[in-house]
């Protein structure tokens, strides 16, 4: 068997101590294959970004962790800082949410792509702007030998994330990881980022991680999801299985809760999202579920195989 | 029975030396009853139309009347008059909110400036309003902080409920909600509409919660609607190319979700500078001869279903 390219093993994420220590992840535990586009589908407070930035140790400074992130066969998270920074922007690179926010307002696009470059490789500053300009043609932005030496400010937000992405493929990373990249677009220029980040992976063969709360995405451009909730991974699936077959009763929530027809009445998931807190002792869904027993407030249940590389965290998994 | 008319209404904002038209000769009526839906991308003047419907600020010209009063040029009493009738929900609840006032106070003050109960009846009233979008009455003790964004949409729905209006203007009121959540208020909202009769214009990005809801839809686009049908129609067999690039483009929740996209070139122009002819021509997949010159004319190509677009 091969190794995946990367591996989080027993991950565990908390914010404060003793009685007001908050765990927001819990012994979780995620692969990335090779040319693999994982999906990771949670909502607010799911854990899903912290997931995401631990891949590359960016976890704020007051965040405890312990657990295992294998990437090529090293642990990331006990990595020195030096070997740490020839990996990240190299051969991870992230894209964010807010594209004006993750770029450096006083810089030229084309200089912040730049920078990535010349971090990583020993060229020269003509040469990295050449270059530059041949990434920019490569997320379609028009006319790039222009537009490399435009601003942020002076760009659109479709064109910022296109920008991003120039700079997270700059140096050909094997994994790129992209945290709600389209969530701040329109569903024009969403449709736009997703083609292009798509193509992309197929040209470059690199793997992708993209987080995201939309599951009409999910369906479109997953091979494999997780689906997260409070801090777990309750379910994951071949993305096909996810909404043919869904064996754990939130992911069956968040499929009927979308809009469907109209005058059907929607089936909403009653209550709301525990506080991490608060969270009920057994299955931590049972506040919500439709399907909870007795046995459920017992035991947290185990992610278990209910089908051809298919796990649930429900005791009920086969029943519903 | 008509409850609202909005003729060639229309926004402009100077800006330096030139004109940003953000709502441009927009015209539309909506029913008792009836909820009208209003799609567009970010900056094509949807929300600034929500606004101008409640006189939130000044039209630069147009007729808006309201349950028979005009809106455009009402003052104090009868602006008062609409704002009973006529009420808003916004998009981010925690913002709508003041974070110093317990939900009592919020909902209450709304109760006795249009005097709709005294101040010995307020409690009691405002555990009705609570009761009504789903809350329970420990509520009316707490502040916005200890509710979840759920909750908090709840809460700004009582408090808009609280002056008994006929209509409600819901701008983006699902879009800073968890999907779980959004349906549990697309159902309140349905609800709402069903058993006391509220209309609604729905504003939203969301084209999949807009079919669901609304029984007309209208697509904007820099400023003007672009296509307007009863909303099964428009979302059955779209007519605007813009509206078909719209929905193809939204991702669905679906085994085999990948179909065929039509990706518009580019972004939504400034509209500043509206392109010359068809507005949306720079963009479109279909435009052909006129489009780059002579502006469609906004007609009804079918009956109940206007267009403005060369090829209808």
């Amino acid at each position: 068997m091969i190794n995946p390219l990367l591996s989080v093993e027993d991950l565990n994420i908390s914010f404060g101590s003793g009685d007001n220590q908050l765990k927001v992840v819990n012994s979780l535990g995620l692969n990335v294959d090779y040319e693999d586009f994982l999906v990771i589908v949670g909502e607010s407070g799911s854990g899903k970004t912290l997931t995401a930035l631990s891949v590359m140790r960016l976890l704020p400074p007051n965040a405890l962790f312990s657990g295992r992130v294998i990437f090529k066969g090293k642990d990331i998270l006990s990595m020195k800082d030096d070997d740490l920074r020839k990996l990240r922007g190299k051969d991870i690179s992230m894209v964010f949410q807010e594209p004006m926010t993750s770029l450096n307002p006083v810089f030229t696009v084309g200089s912040q792509i730049a920078e990535v470059l010349l971090a990583h490789e020993n060229i020269s500053n003509k040469e990295a702007m050449d270059r530059a300009v041949g990434l920019l043609g490569s997320v379609r932005i028009p006319s790039p030998e222009l537009r490399v030496k435009e601003y942020p400010h002076q760009m659109s937000g479709g064109m910022r994330q296109r920008v991003m992405i120039a700079m997270a493929i700059a140096c050909s990373p094997s994994l790129v990881i992209a945290d709600e990249p389209t969530t701040a677009l329109d569903v024009t220029i969403q449709a736009q980022i997703l083609e292009l980040l798509g193509g992309l992976k197929e040209k470059t063969r690199m793997s992708v991680l993209l987080i995201t709360h939309d599951l009409g995405i999910v369906a479109e451009w997953a091979r494999r999801v997780e689906v997260m909730y409070a801090g777990r991974i309750v379910e994951k699936a071949s993305a096909n299985e996810i909404f043919l077959n869904p064996r754990h009763p939130y992911t069956r929530g968040l499929l009927e809760s979308l809009p469907g027809k109209k005058g059907e009445k929607l089936v909403p998931i009653p209550g709301q999202i525990p506080r991490l807190n608060e969270l009920p002792p057994g299955c931590k869904f049972t506040t919500r579920c439709r399907y909870v027993i007795e046995r459920c407030h017992e035991k947290e249940p185990d992610l278990l195989p209910v089908g051809e590389g298919h796990f649930s965290r429900c005791i009920r998994a086969m029943e519903i | 029975m008509e409850l609202l008319n909005v003729q060639n209404a229309k926004k402009y904002f100077p800006v330096g030396k030139e004109i940003l038209k953000a709502v441009d000769d927009v015209s539309f009526s909506v029913g008792g009853a009836e909820v009208f839906g209003l799609v567009g991308e970010s900056g094509c003047g949807k929300s600034t139309l929500g606004k101008l419907i409640l006189k939130l600020i000044e039209p630069t010209g147009g007729k808006i009347i309201f349950d028979g009063i005009d809106v455009v040029k009402a003052h104090r009493q009868d602006l008062a008059k609409v704002r009973r009738g006529l009420q808003i929900i916004f998009q981010d609840p925690l913002a709508s909110l003041n974070p110093r006032k317990r939900v009592l106070d919020a909902v209450g003050e709304a109760l006795i400036i249009n005097r709709i109960v005294t101040r010995r009846e307020v409690k009691e009233r405002a555990a009705y309003l609570l009761e009504k979008v789903g809350l329970n009455a420990d509520s009316l003790y707490k502040y916005p902080h200890e509710f979840s964004g759920g909750q908090r949409q709840r809460i700004c729905i009582a408090r808009a409920l609280a002056v008994n209006p006929k209509m409600i203007v819901a701008d983006e009121p699902l879009s800073a909600l968890d999907v779980s959540i959004q349906a549990q208020i697309l159902n309140l909202l349905e609800d709402l509409r069903k058993d006391s009769g509220l209309a609604f214009l729905f504003i939203s990005h969301n084209l999949q919660a807009i079919a669901h809801f609304s029984d007309t839809a209208a697509v904007m686009y820099l400023g003007k609607i672009v296509e307007m049908s009863p909303s099964a129609e428009l979302f059955n067999g779209p007519m605007h190319p813009y509206t078909e690039a719209l929905l193809s483009d939204v991702p669905k929740p679906e085994v085999g979700g990948k179909r065929e996209k039509i990706i518009l070139r580019g972004d939504v122009p400034s509209p500043i500078h509206v392109p010359p002819g068809c507005p949306f021509h720079p963009r479109c997949h279909r435009r052909f001869g006129p489009c780059d010159t002579v502006v469609p004319v906004y007609k009804e190509a079918k009956p109940g279903r206007w267009v403005s677009c060369h090829l209808w």
